[in-house]
């Protein structure tokens, strides 16, 4: 049902500043200037709703002086990847009707998937991503109630912040804002240790630290 | 459907009960034994490849798959239950260990007055102090009946700790409130993460008693006797929603299957979906399975054991039409009563001006304080207990990020992610964990209208808190808040209270009841050898046969009431097949 797979996201310095970003053979590139643009296959997303999914997650966790934010990490790639899995379907869920409204202790109890979801919220933002960033913000905060805000902001926050294997935390920028430094075999003769003062690592990669290539869930559709 | 040969025993459940039972039946007798699990295979290696935030704690993928079954919820007779969509509140694991799989290993016994909590609170309060509604009983087993049976589970999975009660004399660093222990620990309490020390010195600081929290993650190498040896722990900080990669967390996969895997009496089939036990008078024929390409297969045994998790075990029962279901409005009936949770709260988040390096840790890496187990409850507003703790599990970026003091108010943007990161590793929760009396209103039945994949009916939860467990709530923030001052906290943000249950928010995955353990046949469904009362050769395993939830951890308890249950079934009921009592 997902569309054919002819669109990419064409990216460039200019149009998005210097930009650290995985590509389909998980190689992370960082665009400069004089990199002119590069083109990273989208699975689910058009150029045009990638562009705008990813100002927004840009405005969720932006950049700023001190650190890099959604774009510099590929969050937009992560989100693409999860909606064309089967994840975006709904594999993770109880779907089986009827839907009913209910009290918000039940969780959510909606028809949409992730893939309905954003379809729907690209709609309520239009042309997002031609606004100013203070009109960006106000906009993001007209519909930071719906389902769909909500899930952008988890996909946001996810993008950051998982394994680069699922396409966002480009060179692993995110765990290196936070400290994190990935798994890791063994603590055992730092765990009692360091008390009050920061220990920090080198971030690796699941891949890296098992010297091999891992496959991420999205990419195998059970 | 296809019928198979028979076998001596089908157990229905390849997770600690199952395979504990599994283990004791294939080791000291030569029945033929076979293990129905619905999930795969799981081995310690395969685990490397799981340490991935993304796909395994965040979409469960070691979970029972929720689009094939999952339960409805409501809070009360009125309301209207819907399923549970996406998993919260509990997290059930499936594949050969199940749950065990993933767990995080603390790993309590229940103190004495526990097993005889009604008699308890009666006599220290008098009956007007138990609650509206209550439905709380006195087990049919005392702790020292158990006691052998817990250092026999203990001694199983290498728990690591410090013993707090050595035969009657109090030993401080232990918990001093637990019951009289014959035998320490197996293996030394695990070491001690930063915020674990901070909590431990603050609480000692207010008087209280604190005491490392009894690990199932093992503190150093360790054989147990069934000579299954085990790596201590490397406090990788991938524990619960993981398997653990080097095999120190004791799961049945790694501390059951080796033991099982030698034996020739013993088969274990995974993929195995049993959907109703079938039953013909006091006797059960057998069990009626799906197989892993979908097609019907009816196993006859001479013995069958239920040990399919709380839930489960209750609606395979109400399923199989065995026993009369339970109805909450004229109180006749018993499969489904007595559903309790666990009161799970983060009782108070701390913010800290020092980096915690908290990603670092282990699943029950921490220390508890047993004072308010047992508190005088004469000039209070409920009669429950538990415990305030911290436990150090290893905090996981996707999880954790974004949390901020009170004094941000944003929660996206670039305000929110300025603080967000400064106090990303600079974050610690008080913990609680607390009991959850059980109530007439609080039960299980089928839902009259959501299916499984099979089209059978999924289980209905009726569920809610009282007031008991909102008080109790209310009054452990409160001392964790004096607690976390002591840690040095700069911040504090207490748990906001208990109003409605919510299935969204993650609480253990700890139900309890169901199938409940009782000496009278009228007001119980299982015997104290767990044996069912209305057909001899149906045992239910695990922990569907608590009768309310005795504020900690259920694993270590529901596998020494297996142990105990072995030893009937060996040394009595193969010898002259029958009840038991």
């Amino acid at each position: 049902m997902s569309r054919p797979r002819r669109h990419f996201l064409k990216l460039s310095a200019t149009t998005l500043g210097g930009l650290l970003i995985y590509t389909l053979d998980r190689k992370p590139t960082r665009i400069q200037a004089q990199t002119g643009s590069i083109k990273v296959p989208l699975r689910f997303f058009t150029e045009d709703e990638a562009l705008t999914i990813a100002a927004a997650a840009a405005r969720i966790f932006p950049a700023d002086e001190s650190s890099p934010g959604a774009n510099e990490a590929g969050v937009v790639i992560y989100i693409d990847r999860q909606l064309a899995s089967a994840y975006g379907r709904d594999h993770y869920r109880y779907t089986q009707p009827p839907f009913a409204p209910g009290v918000p202790e039940l969780g959510y109890q909606g028809k949409d998937t992730p893939r309905e979801i954003y379809r729907a919220g690209l709609k309520l933002l239009g042309a997002f991503r031609l606004l100013p960033p203070a009109d960006q913000d106000a906009r993001l905060k007209q519909i930071e109630n719906t389902v769909f805000f909500s899930l952008l902001r988890t996909h946001t926050i996810e993008g950051m912040f998982s394994d680069p294997m699922h396409g966002g935390n480009a060179g692993m920028i995110g765990w290196q804002m936070i400290g994190f430094p990935g798994p890791r075999m063994s603590y055992f003769d730092d765990v009692d240790r360091h008390y009050g003062t920061a220990f920090r690592q080198k971030p690796a990669s699941l891949a890296q630290l098992l010297g091999r290539p891992v496959t991420p869930g999205e990419d195998t559709e059970t | 459907v296809k019928t198979l040969a028979p076998v001596d025993v089908a157990i229905v459940g390849g997770g600690w009960t199952g395979l504990t039972m599994a283990k004791e039946l294939a080791t000291r007798t030569s029945l033929k034994i076979l293990v129905l699990e619905r999930g795969g295979p799981h081995k310690t290696r395969d685990y490397l490849d799981n340490m991935d935030e993304l796909d395994y704690a965040v979409r469960l993928r070691t979970m029972q798959p929720i689009r094939d079954e999952t339960v409805t919820l409501r809070h009360t007779l009125r309301d209207r239950a819907l399923p549970i969509r996406q998993y919260g509140s509990f997290l059930p694991g499936t594949g050969v260990g199940g749950s065990g799989e993933h767990w995080s290993g603390i790993s309590y016994r229940y103190y004495p007055h526990d097993f005889r909590r009604l008699s308890h609170i009666v006599e220290k309060y008098g009956r007007a102090r138990l609650p509206e509604d209550c439905a709380v009983r006195d087990w049919p087993v005392t702790y020292d009946d158990l006691e052998p049976d817990y250092e026999r589970a203990e001694r199983l999975m290498g728990i690591s700790g410090k013993a707090g009660n050595l035969r009657g004399k109090a030993i401080e660093g232990g918990n001093i409130f637990e019951g009289p222990r014959q035998s320490d620990y197996p293996t030394p309490p695990m070491k001690m993460p930063y915020l674990a020390a901070l909590f431990r010195d603050a609480s000692r600081s207010l008087g209280y008693h604190p005491f490392p929290l009894p690990a199932a993650t093992t503190s150093v190498p360790y054989t147990n006797p069934d000579g299954v040896s085990r790596g201590g722990c490397s406090y990788c900080g991938y524990c619960e929603r993981f398997g653990c990669m080097i095999g120190a967390k004791a799961q049945p996969s790694n501390t059951l299957m080796p033991v099982l895997a030698r034996r020739n009496n013993f088969e274990m089939r995974t993929g195995a979906w049993v959907r109703r036990l079938v039953a013909e008078g006091s006797r059960v024929r057998g069990v009626r399975y799906n197989d892993a390409n979908g097609d019907e297969v009816f196993q006859p045994a001479d013995l069958v054991f239920l040990a399919s998790w709380t839930l489960n075990n209750t609606r395979l029962l109400l399923l199989s039409k065995i026993g009369e279901p339970y109805d909450s409005e004229t109180g006749r009936g018993l499969v489904g009563s007595h559903l309790t949770h666990q009161v799970t709260v983060p009782a108070a988040t701390l913010f800290f001006e020092t980096p915690l390096n908290a990603f670092m840790g282990a699943g029950s890496a921490g220390i508890a304080i047993g004072d308010f187990d047992a508190l005088d409850h004469r000039d209070l507003d409920f009669v429950s207990g538990g415990a305030l703790y911290t436990v150090c599990y290893g905090t996981r970026p996707i999880a954790n990020f974004g949390v901020v003091p009170p004094s941000v108010k944003a929660r996206w943007g670039a305000e929110w992610k300025k603080a967000a990161l400064h106090n990303y590793d600079r974050t610690g929760l008080v913990r609680f964990y607390g009991e959850h009396l059980s109530y007439r209103g609080n039960y299980m039945d089928l839902d009259p209208v959501y299916k499984d994949r099979f089209g059978d009916p999924l289980l209905r939860l009726t569920l809610d808190w009282r007031d008991t467990e909102r008080n109790l709530v209310r009054f452990v923030t409160s001392r964790a808040v004096k607690v976390a001052q002591a840690m040095g906290a700069t911040e504090t943000l207490p748990f906001q209270g208990l109003q409605r249950y919510q299935a969204t928010r993650y609480q253990g995955t700890h139900l309890q009841g169901g199938t409940i353990i009782g000496a009278n046949e009228t007001r119980s469904v299982v015997n104290m050898y767990l044996q069912h009362w209305l057909a001899p050769n149906l045992f239910v395993l695990g922990a569907s046969a608590f009768p309310q939830n005795p504020s900690s951890n259920p694993t270590l308890t529901a596998v020494a009431l297996t142990y105990r249950a072995a030893d009937a079934v060996i040394q009595r009921y193969l010898k002259h097949p029958g009840a038991l009592a």
